[in-house]
């Protein structure tokens, strides 16, 4: 890889090995994920693009039987280091699911809700209003921020989930297969609504829609099962620019699944 | 012609026989069925009509008011100290028990799910729910009134205590544990700490529910009385919560021997005071049940 821009590398995630429990759920992975950039995280479905995006966030230390052998180095830290507290870690790198989830508190409060766990000091309606804004809601919500989160619509809930994500400005945003709820209209909103963030943060999205990876992610990670040691391990299969990738891919397995789903 | 045949063929027969024995068979189970949920009301309002018929009478201000009669006063009298008792002792029970149940099911269901303490102590809250209430009597005894030398109501408190934990200890679980996933995920994403994640999210989710079980638990209490036999017994003075204390629950077991007319009245009329009691605590509770739905 280019050595002059290994400067912009935020986050090098190195997962040699992930299990749940005994089972080997991903092995030797390599993600550097560039700043300002959207990550795309494509393979077939139950070949770790969900656990090796939680285990950005330390998400999945929530989970009985999760154990992480290798580092993810976030500003030559690792945030597996025994140190580093992963609640710290998540609220520099938040996260969005694939489930829309706002609490259930009206619009305004959910938003608010982060900045007032980081005790934010400031005007709380100005910067809920400022993360609406940027979550490209404001227009539909502001005559109703007393209404409950739970009574918008799928998409609109996604992006108050978003608003609520960048409210209080982490660096980096993990999005899981953000639109799979949603419709194609709300699909598209996200999307623009991605490609207006990575201005100011850094994206990683996890998506099964070929069409949506290149329209938005800059970089492609493609990672695939292994079934030939008896388990069913993922890994990844290579990573590059989206273009390159798509156009061009290095990898055979890669070849056959960007035709299987064109053909 | 072959036309004509299949759909012959494939007209089916949906004209009602009302005769035929499987449709007879069919009316007669539903009407069984329908006799024995009208025979399950029965006893509910059976009870309700025989209360109000004997103790109905009795139901005025006096009888909210004044003390007991004596067994040679032939009328008047009322059960105010009983009912001050019993809300006393319910609510001394309800003080120990709400704050211990509910930190002690935040702990079973979401700290250590798994650990051996949160497995030892569902299992034993499990089996003191269907503790026979007299044993929690005896145990209060044991451990306040003989200590302590003297029935009172703090022992007749932690009688009704011992009976009400298990109930709000597994309710409250079991709300917590309902809480979405997703809703701890989206605190959890958004930098909660497991305690911030807790009282600002699942909480005030599962409060109504935690509600709920604490209002049935204090309504079964409010009808007990074996414990309080062995804890506050009986007074006819007004509360003293060092001393023995009256409740609706032992007067209406101690008028219902009496040869007095007077008390016997005041028995029935305290049972009716008990039944509505608890008629309205269960009214509470769903009531907020059902406004968690929304
Ligand atoms: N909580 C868990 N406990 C045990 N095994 C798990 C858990 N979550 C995921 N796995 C396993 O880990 C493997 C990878 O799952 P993961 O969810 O990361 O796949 P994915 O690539 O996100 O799939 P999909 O595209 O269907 O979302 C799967 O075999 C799955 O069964
Ligand atoms: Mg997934």
């Amino acid at each position: 890889m280019n050595s002059l821009l290994q400067d912009d590398i935020i986050l090098d995630c190195r997962a040699e090995k992930i299990f749940y429990s005994d089972f080997l759920a991903v092995r030797d992975s390599h993600v550097p994920i560039r700043k300002n950039q959207i990550t795309g995280f494509i393979g077939p479905s139950g070949c770790g693009k969900s656990t090796v995006l939680r285990s950005i966030n330390r998400m999945n230390d929530l989970i009985r039987g999760f154990k992480f052998f290798g580092s993810v180095q976030f500003h030559s830290m690792d945030i597996y280091d025994k140190k580093v507290d992963p609640v710290a870690v998540r609220r520099n790198i938040g996260m969005v699911f694939q489930q829309p989830n706002p609490f259930a508190m009206s619009i305004y409060e959910n938003v608010a809700f982060g900045l007032r766990l980081n005790r934010f000091k400031g005007n709380m309606d100005e910067q809920v209003e400022k993360a609406l804004r940027g979550g490209a809601l404001w227009d539909e919500v502001k005559d109703k921020l007393k209404k409950s989160g739970l009574s918008l619509s799928g998409g609109q809930q996604q992006r108050l989930c978003i608003a609520r994500a960048i409210a209080t400005g982490p660096q980096v945003l993990l999005m899981d297969e953000p639109c799979s709820a949603l419709d194609p209209i709300a699909t598209r909103q996200i999307e623009e609504l991605m490609l207006q963030l990575k201005e100011r943060f850094t994206v990683c999205i996890v998506t099964h829609n070929m069409q949506q990876a290149q329209r938005v992610a800059d970089q492609t990670a493609f990672f695939s099962v292994d079934i030939s040691v008896g388990g069913r391990t993922g890994y990844l299969v290579e990573m590059g620019a989206t273009k390159e990738l798509f156009s061009n891919p290095q990898e055979q397995l890669t070849k056959e699944y960007l035709h299987g789903d064109f053909s | 012609m072959n036309e004509t045949k299949n759909n012959l063929l494939q007209l089916p027969n949906l004209e009602r026989h009302p005769f035929e024995p499987r449709a007879l068979k069919s009316i007669l189970l539903s009407t069984i069925t329908v006799i024995c949920a009208i025979l399950a009301c029965v006893p509910l309002f059976s009870v309700l009509v025989m209360l109000i018929y004997r103790g109905g009478s009795r139901i005025n201000l006096e009888l909210f008011t004044a003390l007991p009669p004596t067994a040679f006063q032939f009328d008047g009298g009322g059960i105010s100290n009983a009912i001050i008792g019993t809300l006393f002792m319910v609510g001394i029970a309800a003080l120990i028990t709400i704050p211990f149940g509910v930190l002690a099911a935040i702990y079973l269901a979401e700290f250590g799910p798994y650990s051996k303490i949160a497995t030892i102590a569902r299992f034993s809250a499990k089996t003191m729910s269907g503790l026979p209430s007299i044993i929690a009597g005896v145990f209060a005894y044991a451990i306040m009134v003989i200590t302590m030398g003297s029935y009172s109501a703090w022992a007749g408190g932690v009688a009704l205590a011992v009976l009400m934990l298990p109930t709000i200890l597994l309710t409250a679980e079991e709300t917590i544990k309902m809480v979405p996933k997703r809703m701890k995920e989206a605190a959890f994403g958004m930098g909660c700490t497991p305690s911030q994640s807790m009282t600002k999210v699942v909480l005030p989710m599962a409060l109504p529910g935690i509600i709920t079980g604490v209002v049935l638990a204090v309504a079964r209490a409010a009808g007990e009385t074996a414990p309080l036999l062995f804890t506050a017994i009986f007074s006819e003075y007004a509360l003293e919560p060092n001393d023995p204390t009256a409740s609706l629950a032992v007067l209406i077991y101690n008028y219902s021997n009496s040869t007095s007319e007077n008390q016997l009245e005041l028995a029935w009329a305290a049972s009716l005071v008990l039944v509505v009691l608890v008629f309205i605590l269960n009214m509470v509770s769903r009531w907020i049940g059902s406004r968690t739905r929304k």
